[in-house]
């Protein structure tokens, strides 16, 4: 009980920080997947490189991208810091809650930070690319994507936050999320990359593919895409795997 | 009631150690008392705070604080006590204020009651004006008043500090030391690290010596230096008028009382050169100020200075740990 309201009051930090930062979070979240949009979706289809309907196959991709990379970032850069000289996590550390607890609270957040600016995404995306065609009764299960791909991304962002030396934490941009961004099928249908077979089993082991390849089942059914209960199956079982592996790198960063 | 703090063949070995920085400790802490915790650099007291705290997983052992077990029940053990560490870590994304009020939520305080709490404990720490201060502009004193106003605002039963006072200037020293002396008449009950051997000796109730992980002496400080040999000392400088200073040491030694005596310096003020002497002796040092000066003057050596120290917990510290460096 003392616990539950411990967590909610460790909750309420978070969201009492981020909201008096608002405009450098939302900086942080849209710059790059607006801009990315923007060429890909606007620019290069009105110079005649991609072919008319490409928009239509981006956006929800760029969806499911900041739903994951959104989470998975801030997950795992305020973890770094958190574990680095400044220490101020261990205010909540020794909260009146177990330590497990305040792990779950820092994917739960990053997972609503994530959520959030993913829905931004929606109406940005309708008013830069325009005509966009989507199926709306595949809304509900697109949204159940956006919310697996959330704590799939939170959960290895907790993994990677806590397994990550502060000194290290240039490489993990250059070694962990490059590849993430490009092995994650939001910008092209995974279905269709059977040319390129290895490159398609590679997609496999990012999580973020089956998030892009969920939502646009779901919204662009005529595209080919990968089956929906693969998608909900491959996130949840993410979200478990790197969940209790987040959580066990994490006590063990927490407590000597 | 279960004592304050319990520990019993406390043993910490930290992963990839060779050594174990906590090596079969064992000591009581009473309810209400202020205990210090003395020891050189590594002996392993803010190792042994770590595991109260619930910070540091033990490795053997018992640690109980308020008769509830920090292994078994930490959840518990967090209500009980609160912490002012050796390194700042406030909360550098809130003000002084917000940390203060957050930290209260986390513990469960009422609304209204943590908005009291926060303002009283801002005025009594002298934070008052800084209530809106960011962290990172606080400076060390003003950041470890407020550490100890954050601990306070839960109510602890038993509060922790480690080295409260190091890197403080004399008034916030004092400052701090009076805080302490609040929380004793309020029944706190304080744990204190620290190499400051005065402010153990004016703080605490009791004192426990602890190097290489384990306790070497527990005791109240009179008590400690009473039972230190050969501690009260006097310190003589002379004019030997000729007699040479190997036979100075053997005239004085032979002092009944005296039980060391060691050449602590020279005086050179114009005329012929004056050793400054200690006198190492066993009882109060005063009753030998008359035999002493009594031989000194039966071999015509004249005495320009003379004055009596007695014992510290310095004393009693250097003598069971040691003068080697850590
Ligand atoms: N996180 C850690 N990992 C490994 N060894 C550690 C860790 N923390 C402390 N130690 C070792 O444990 C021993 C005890 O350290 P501790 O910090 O408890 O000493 P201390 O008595 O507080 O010293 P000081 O007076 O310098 O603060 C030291 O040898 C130290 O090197
Ligand atoms: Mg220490």
């Amino acid at each position: 009980m003392s616990s539950m309201r411990a967590f909610v009051a460790v909750l309420g930090r978070d969201v009492f920080v981020t909201g008096r930062e608002l405009p450098s979070f939302l900086a942080q979240v849209l710059v790059q997947p607006v801009a990315l949009l923007f060429i890909f979706g606007k620019v290069l289809g009105q110079l005649g490189y991609t072919q008319p309907g490409y928009a239509q196959i981006l956006l929800p991709g760029m969806i499911a991208l900041n739903a994951f990379l959104v989470s998975l970032q801030n997950t795992s850069f305020p973890l770094v810091l958190d574990f680095s000289y400044s220490r101020e996590i261990e205010d909540r550390l020794l909260a009146p809650l177990p330590i497990s607890w305040v792990a779950a609270e820092k994917m739960l957040f990053g997972a609503l930070r994530g959520l959030f600016a993913a829905l931004l995404m929606i109406p940005i995306g309708f008013a830069m690319l325009g005509d966009i065609d989507w199926k709306l009764s595949g809304l509900p299960f697109a949204v159940l994507c956006m919310v697996l791909g959330s704590f799939a991304g939170a959960t290895v962002g907790l993994t990677v936050g806590a397994a990550v030396p502060p000194r290290r934490i240039n490489i993990m941009f250059a070694v962990i999320l490059a590849p993430l961004i490009f092995t994650g099928a939001s910008q092209f249908p995974w279905a269709q990359l059977d040319q390129l077979r290895w490159f398609q089993v590679l997609c496999l082991f990012n999580p973020l593919t089956y998030v892009s390849e969920g939502m646009r089942g779901a919204l662009l059914p005529s595209v080919p895409h990968m089956a929906p209960w693969v998608c909900v199956v491959a996130l949840v079982a993410a979200c478990g795997i790197f969940g209790v592996l987040g959580i066990k790198f994490f006590l063990r960063r927490a407590l000597d | 009631m279960a004592p304050a703090v319990e520990v019993s063949d406390l043993v910490k070995r930290y992963p990839k150690s060779r050594s174990n920085a906590v090596d079969g400790l064992s000591f009581r802490v009473h309810r209400g008392e202020i205990f210090g915790l003395l020891g050189p650099n590594g002996a392993g007291k803010t190792t042994t705070v770590g595991i109260l705290t619930t910070r540091v997983v033990l490795t053997d052992g018992d640690a109980k604080v308020g008769g509830v077990s920090v292994a078994s029940d930490p959840v518990a053990a967090r209500h009980k006590v609160a912490v002012v560490p050796q390194r700042v870590n406030l909360d550098r994304s809130l003000n002084a204020r917000q940390n203060l009020l957050f930290h209260a939520t986390y513990h469960g305080i009422a609304r209204a009651q943590r908005h009291r709490l926060a303002d009283e404990l801002l005025d009594r720490m002298g934070l008052s004006d800084k209530a809106k201060a960011r962290v990172d502009d606080l400076s060390g004193g003003q950041s470890q008043r407020l550490m100890i106003a954050r601990a306070l605002i839960h109510r602890p039963e038993v509060l922790f500090l480690d080295e409260p006072s190091t890197g403080l200037d004399p008034q916030a020293r004092l400052f701090v030391h009076d805080r302490v002396n609040d929380l004793r008449s309020e029944g706190v009950t304080v744990v204190l690290t620290t190499h400051d051997m005065d402010e153990a000796e004016k703080l605490s109730d009791r004192v426990g010596v602890v190097d290489h992980g384990k306790l070497l002496t527990l005791d109240t400080p009179e008590a400690l230096i009473r039972s230190l040999p050969g501690s009260g000392t006097i310190d003589v400088t002379v004019r030997p008028n000729g007699v040479d200073s190997d036979r100075l040491l053997d005239l004085l030694s032979s002092v009944a009382g005296v039980e060391r005596v060691e050449r602590i310096g020279t005086d050179r003020g114009g005329g012929e050169p004056e050793p400054r002497l200690r006198l190492y002796v066993a009882e109060e040092p005063s009753a030998l100020l008359g035999p002493v000066a009594a031989t000194l003057h039966e071999h015509d050596v004249a005495v320009s200075d003379l004055s009596l120290g007695s014992p510290t917990l310095e004393d009693v510290f250097i003598e069971i740990t040691g003068r080697e460096l850590r």
